[in-house]
Order: C-alpha cells, then sequence, then structure tokens
C-alpha cells in the first residue's frame, strides 16, 4: 500500500515537471507534448466506441470538428462580423464564457454523435465502418462549403481570433508569473490538459466497470447474446456513440482555444484514421494500452521532424517532415498489425473464451475470420 | 431537358467508372470479407503510371498505340502491386481478429498514398489528350468519342468478367472460394491461388478504370484515388456487396444518382446548396440502403457469390 502511494507521488511529480523541463528546451517542445495529450483524450474517447461497445467509427474526427467549430464560433469576432443582428445585441464581441461554450460545444457534439448512431444501429463491423466514414466526410463538406449562401464557418479560409481557454479575467492566452517562474501559455495548457487527461482516465476506468461499461461489452463480444440477457441494445449503442462524441466535442473545444484557430483542413479523414490506429495499435479497450498508442503515434514523428532535415536534402526536397510522418504511420499500421493483431498493450483478460474453447480449431488457410462476430 | 441528358451521359460515364472498381471490392469481400481500403489507391496508382508512360512516350509511336501501352503497364504494375499487397499485407491475417486486416489495409491505403506523393510529387499534373475527342450531338447534350469509348470498352470487359466468372475453371473455383473456402480445399481448389487470381483481375479493372478517369477528366494526383474507391464500395454495396452484376447496376446507378443530383441540388434547394456538395450524395444512398435494404438491390444470392 505504502510503495503504491510512493509510486503514485513519483508519477504526479514526474508528470507535474515534465513540461517545466520541456520548456527549457523551447515551447516547441511543449507544444508536441500538449498535442501529443490532446490526441491522448481523443483516443480516449474513441476507445469508448471502439474498445468497449465495439463499434467501429471512422467518423470520429467530426465531432471534434463539430466540438472546434462551436467553441470558435462561441469565441471568434466571426459571428459578431458577419451578422450585424447579432453584432448589434453584442457590442463587445460574443466573447462566451467557457461554462457556456464548453458544455454547449460537448452538447451539440453528442447529439450529432446520437443523430449518427440512430440511422446505423443494425450494421456491424465493416459496413458501420464504412457508414461512419461517410458521415465524417459529410460533415466534413458541409463545414468547408457553408460559407454561402449563408456564412457560418467562413468555408475553407476557417475561423481565427478564437479566445484562449478563460475564466472571468483569468486567461491562458498570457504568460503568468509564479514566484519570479514564468509560465508561458503552452505550459498552462498543458496542466489543463492533463487534468482532462486524468479525469477522463478515471472516468473511463469507472465506466469499464459500471453496469453500462459490462452491457457494451457484452454487446461486442456477442450482440445477440447481449440482447437475450435483457440489455437494452439500442440504448447502450446510442450512449456508447454520445459519450464518444462528447469526448470528441470536448477534445475539440481544447483544440480550438488551443490554436486560436480553425479550418476543415485539420479534420480530415487522414486524423479519423490515425485516432483509430491509436487505439487499435495500443490496445483496444485497454486504457494504458490506448494511452501508450495515442502518446507513440502523436509524438514519435514530431520528434523525428529533427532528422527529417538531412533526409530532405538527401532525397531532393521530396522526403519532407509531413509526409515522413505519414510514411512512419501506415508503416507503423501494417507492422503492428501484422506483428501483434491486438496491439502492443492489449488487457490481459479481453476476450478470454470460455474454459475449454480457448485453442481456436485449425483451419486451412484462406478461411476468413467469423463473419458474424464484430472484432474483439 | 438538355441538362438532364448531359447529367445521364456524365452519370453514364462515372457511373461505368464506378462500376469497374466497384467489381474489385465486391470480388475480394465476397471471398474473404475485407472491404480493400487501397483498392481506390490502386486505381489512382494505374492512373499515374499511366501518365508517366505517356509522357515519357510521347511523339515515338502513333497516340492510339500509345494509349494502350499505357494501359498495358498500368495493368502490369497494378496487377503486381496488388498481388504484392494481398500477399504480405492480408494474407498473414486471415485467421486474425476481424479489426486487424481492416486496419492494415488502411495502413496500406495510406502508405501506397504517401509513396506515390513521394515517386510522383504532389501536384496535379495534366493527362494529355490522346484520344480523338470529337463531340456529337445528342438531343441538345454534347458527348465526345472519349466518353463513348468508356462507354464501349467497360460494357466489353464487363461481359468479359461475367464469361470468366460464371463459365471459365477459374471463375467456378472463385464461386466456389466464396461460398467456402474449406469445402472448395477438399475439391482440389487452391483457396490462397484464388485469392491471388481475384486480386489481380480486381486490380486490372481499377488500373483500367483510373486511365479511363485521368482521360476523361485530364487531370492525375496522388489522392485522385480517394474518393472514387470510397464511392465504388458505396456502389458495391448498393448493388448487393459480393454481387458481380450488382456491382455493375450498383455502379451505374450511383453515377447517375451523383451527376444528376449535383446538376439538379441547385435549382431544388433554392441555390442555397450548390455543385459542391456532389460527394455527399453517394453517402446518403449508402446510408439509405443499408438501412432500407442492407443486401443491397441485387441481394446477396449466396450461391452466386464470386
Amino acid at each position: 500500500m505504502k510503495n503504491k502511494l510512493v509510486v503514485f507521488a513519483l508519477c504526479g511529480l514526474a508528470l507535474f515537471i515534465t513540461p517545466l523541463i520541456a520548456q527549457y528546451f523551447g515551447n516547441a517542445w511543449v507544444r508536441i507534448i500538449d498535442s501529443a495529450l490532446l490526441y491522448v483524450l481523443l483516443a480516449l474517447g474513441l476507445n469508448i466506441v471502439v474498445g468497449y461497445a465495439g463499434l467501429l467509427d471512422l467518423g470520429y474526427i467530426a465531432f471534434y470538428a463539430v466540438g472546434a467549430y462551436m467553441f470558435g464560433l462561441l469565441s471568434s469576432p466571426h459571428l459578431t462580423e458577419t451578422f450585424p443582428a447579432i453584432g448589434a445585441m453584442f457590442p463587445n464581441g460574443l466573447h462566451t464564457p467557457i461554462i457556456l461554450a464548453i458544455p454547449l460545444a460537448a452538447g451539440l457534439a453528442g447529439a450529432v454523435g446520437v443523430l449518427l448512431g440512430a440511422p446505423t444501429l443494425k450494421l456491424r463491423g465493416d459496413y458501420l465502418a464504412i457508414v461512419t466514414l461517410g458521415f465524417g466526410e459529410i460533415i466534413r463538406v458541409f463545414i468547408n462549403n457553408l460559407d454561402a449562401p449563408v456564412n457560418i464557418t467562413n468555408g475553407p479560409k476557417g475561423l481565427s481570433q478564437i479566445d484562449p481557454m478563460h475564466l472571468g479575467k483569468l486567461t491562458m492566452g498570457k504568460a503568468i508569473d509564479v514566484f519570479g517562474f514564468t509560465i508561458p501559455p503552452v505550459t498552462l495548457y498543458y496542466y489543463l490538459f492533463l487534468l482532462l487527461v486524468l479525469g477522463s482516465v478515471v472516468l473511463c476506468y469507472r465506466l469499464e466497470r459500471s453496469r453500462i461499461g459490462r452491457a457494451w461489452m457484452a454487446i461486442r463480444e456477442d450482440e445477440i447474446a447481449a440482447k437475450a440477457m435483457g440489455i437494452n441494445t439500442r440504448n447502450m449503442k446510442l450512449l456508447a456513440f454520445g459519450m464518444g462524441a462528447t469526448f470528441g466535442g470536448v477534445s475539440g473545444t481544447m483544440f480550438a482555444a488551443f490554436q486560436n484557430f480553425v479550418s476543415p483542413e485539420s479534420f480530415a479523414l487522414n486524423e479519423s484514421v490515425m485516432v483509430v490506429a491509436m487505439v487499435v495499435l495500443g490496445g483496444l479497450g485497454h486504457i494504458p494500452g490506448v494511452i501508450l498508442g495515442a502518446l507513440l503515434l502523436a509524438s514519435l514523428p514530431e520528434v523525428l521532424r529533427y532528422v527529417a532535415g538531412d533526409l530532405q536534402s538527401m532525397t531532393e526536397g521530396r522526403l519532407d517532415a509531413a509526409i515522413l510522418r505519414q510514411l512512419l504511420i501506415a508503416l507503423a499500421m501494417i507492422a503492428i498489425m501484422l506483428a501483434r493483431p491486438r496491439g502492443l498493450w492489449p488487457s490481459p483478460e479481453h476476450g478470454k473464451a470460455a474454459p475449454g474453447a480457448q485453442a481456436p480449431t485449425p483451419v486451412p488457410p484462406g478461411i476468413p475470420a467469423d463473419v458474424t462476430r464484430s472484432a474483439p | 431537358m438538355d441538362i438532364f441528358i448531359q447529367q445521364i451521359i456524365n452519370g453514364l460515364v462515372l457511373g461505368s467508372v464506378y462500376a469497374l472498381v466497384a467489381l474489385g471490392y465486391t470480388m475480394v469481400y465476397g471471398i474473404i470479407n475485407l472491404i480493400n481500403f487501397a483498392h481506390g489507391e490502386v486505381l489512382m496508382v494505374g492512373a499515374l503510371t499511366s501518365w508517366t508512360v505517356v509522357t515519357e512516350l510521347r511523339g515515338t509511336m502513333p497516340d492510339w498505340l500509345l494509349m494502350i501501352v499505357s494501359l498495358a503497364a498500368a495493368i502490369v504494375v497494378c496487377a503486381a502491386l496488388n498481388f504484392t499487397i494481398e500477399k504480405i499485407a492480408y494474407r498473414p491475417l486471415r485467421n486474425a481478429p476481424r479489426l486487424a486486416p481492416l486496419i492494415t489495409a488502411m495502413g496500406m491505403s495510406l502508405l501506397l498514398q504517401t509513396l506515390a506523393m513521394i515517386i510522383w510529387k504532389p501536384n496535379y499534373k495534366p493527362y494529355p489528350i490522346l484520344l480523338p475527342s470529337e463531340p456529337f450531338n445528342v438531343f441538345g447534350a454534347v458527348i465526345n468519342t472519349t466518353q463513348i469509348l468508356i462507354l464501349v470498352v467497360t460494357a466489353i470487359t464487363l461481359a468479359g468478367l461475367m464469361y470468366l466468372v460464371n463459365k471459365t475453371k477459374l471463375g467456378r473455383a472463385m464461386r466456389a472460394t466464396a461460398e467456402n473456402p474449406r469445402v472448395a480445399g477438399l475439391m482440389g481448389v487452391k483457396p490462397d491461388m484464388v485469392i491471388s487470381a481475384t486480386f489481380v483481375i480486381g486490380a486490372a479493372l481499377a488500373a483500367l478504370a483510373g486511365v479511363m478517369y485521368a482521360a476523361n477528366y485530364g487531370s492525375v494526383q496522388h489522392t485522385m484515388g480517394f474518393l472514387p474507391g470510397l464511392k465504388a464500395f458505396t456502389a458495391a454495396v448498393f448493388g448487393g456487396i459480393g454481387n458481380l452484376p450488382g456491382a455493375m447496376v450498383g455502379g451505374v446507378l450511383l453515377g447517375l444518382i451523383e451527376s444528376l443530383g449535383a446538376g439538379y441540388i441547385g435549382v431544388l434547394t433554392g441555390g442555397v446548396l450548390g455543385s459542391h456538395y456532389q460527394d455527399i450524395f453517394a453517402f446518403i444512398v449508402l446510408i439509405l440502403v443499408l438501412t432500407l435494404r442492407p443486401q443491397g438491390l441485387l441481394g446477396e444470392r449466396v450461391a452466386d457469390r464470386a
């Protein structure tokens, strides 16, 4: 017991001083850690949908976009400048307090999630994947084009001048001094994101062990059996979609405030694929695995930027950092799946079959995996 | 009225491209139940290969011969590529959890796009007009010779594929493997060989579609495969996945819906939504089909999957 406390205290201390050390080497490093934490948050949300409920959602980034855009609209001058009526109502600009803006954005994302989930309840596996992918694209097409005839999203130009996170007079947009030590905004955001991640981990951990979590896992393992045991599969699936989407929405608000700018470019399909890859590579349904996957995929390519310069000059500019990053992610997706199809750090008791049914019956090559069952 | 006919013509041309790609999806899905996400990228590789051959060899031979040579090169490259992909990325995962091959397929799609970007650079490249592009008037609408050729080539290819699947020994082996690989194996069919053959045929069709797509739209780029790939999958689901005639019908219908939708959405919504919403029609169709008739238009005739 005492040992555990010591370990916790050391971990806490390490997490606390990480940005202060990184900051010493330059704010860019803290930014990398910040965005990695955002990805962890996203991956934890998607893990609820894919890992627990077994619903492969490839349009997840759309909720991130909905959250980011909602927050952007509520805290940037875009609405007051475009619509004189709103401008007249808020002469000082629409600086919605975050106590209102974050729940609104998260709520909208959650509602969109339920809306998306509703028509797809009957689908499973691959079909669900492709439909959610389509939904994600539909939302992106709308965000990209809703600048005419009524300018809502400002089209491909995106929304700029979004307020940083602020609570009353307190703002994270400026550096603050604590005992003569300057803490820049990136580090402040680090602590905010860290708090959110820790909160999410606790929430996910509790969810996993709750009746709801067990119901989700029952649906994931065998939907028909779950139904027969009296689980309301429809409501449970909608809840999973809604809850995952809310996570996405909250991450979106953080992203918008952190960047002060959103544009459709940040919500391309590649991002969705990347978040799915993080969850699956780490270990579906296993919180430490998911965090590992997210940290690895989000930070490794960033660190590799420092070798990218040499490669770029060696290949006449063909292999720049962004391309190298994509290449690595693609190779990681393929290689890790081939080497460890259940992820790098799978949950130890996950997918245990009934006693006696442990060893899979040998099948000749060419047999597809079980069709009716969704992925474990 | 002439807009209507024009959009029908455009839809048919677009739809025949979708149909060719959809066949690759449907054959692979019918046999190993995998959505081969990288299939759209095979189309892209085909188009870019053909572009390279055309730009390198332009002037050394007559244009029509050059077209055929570039098409042949594209087919060979794509067939080799798809064969390799199946062998290294999908085959080892055939008995893995269902998500694993899907993730590898997505990774493969990303990998092919990135490699194409490195090899061919990310800019748009104009695809030269090689075929005589003479416009004809059809009831006030315009159709050019390239488009007519696309329709004719597609029809011939589809007929050839139907013959292959329904009448030849390989076709019978494919149908048997789709039905039940284990039993087919007992009957002397080699499932691995049949699956490889399916990937090769699918790649050849995708390469053909890619070259026609490039010739019709006049430009090529490394991301050009993604949306057609996704829409072709929609077409395959629309017609009933695993069903060859279904994929053809689904492809053509989807092309028609898309171009009619793009042509009329402005009028229908009073100008609120414009033709840049064209891409959402495929997904709306997909969602409607999957909720209303999940087995697709022609159903999944279990005995006839290939």
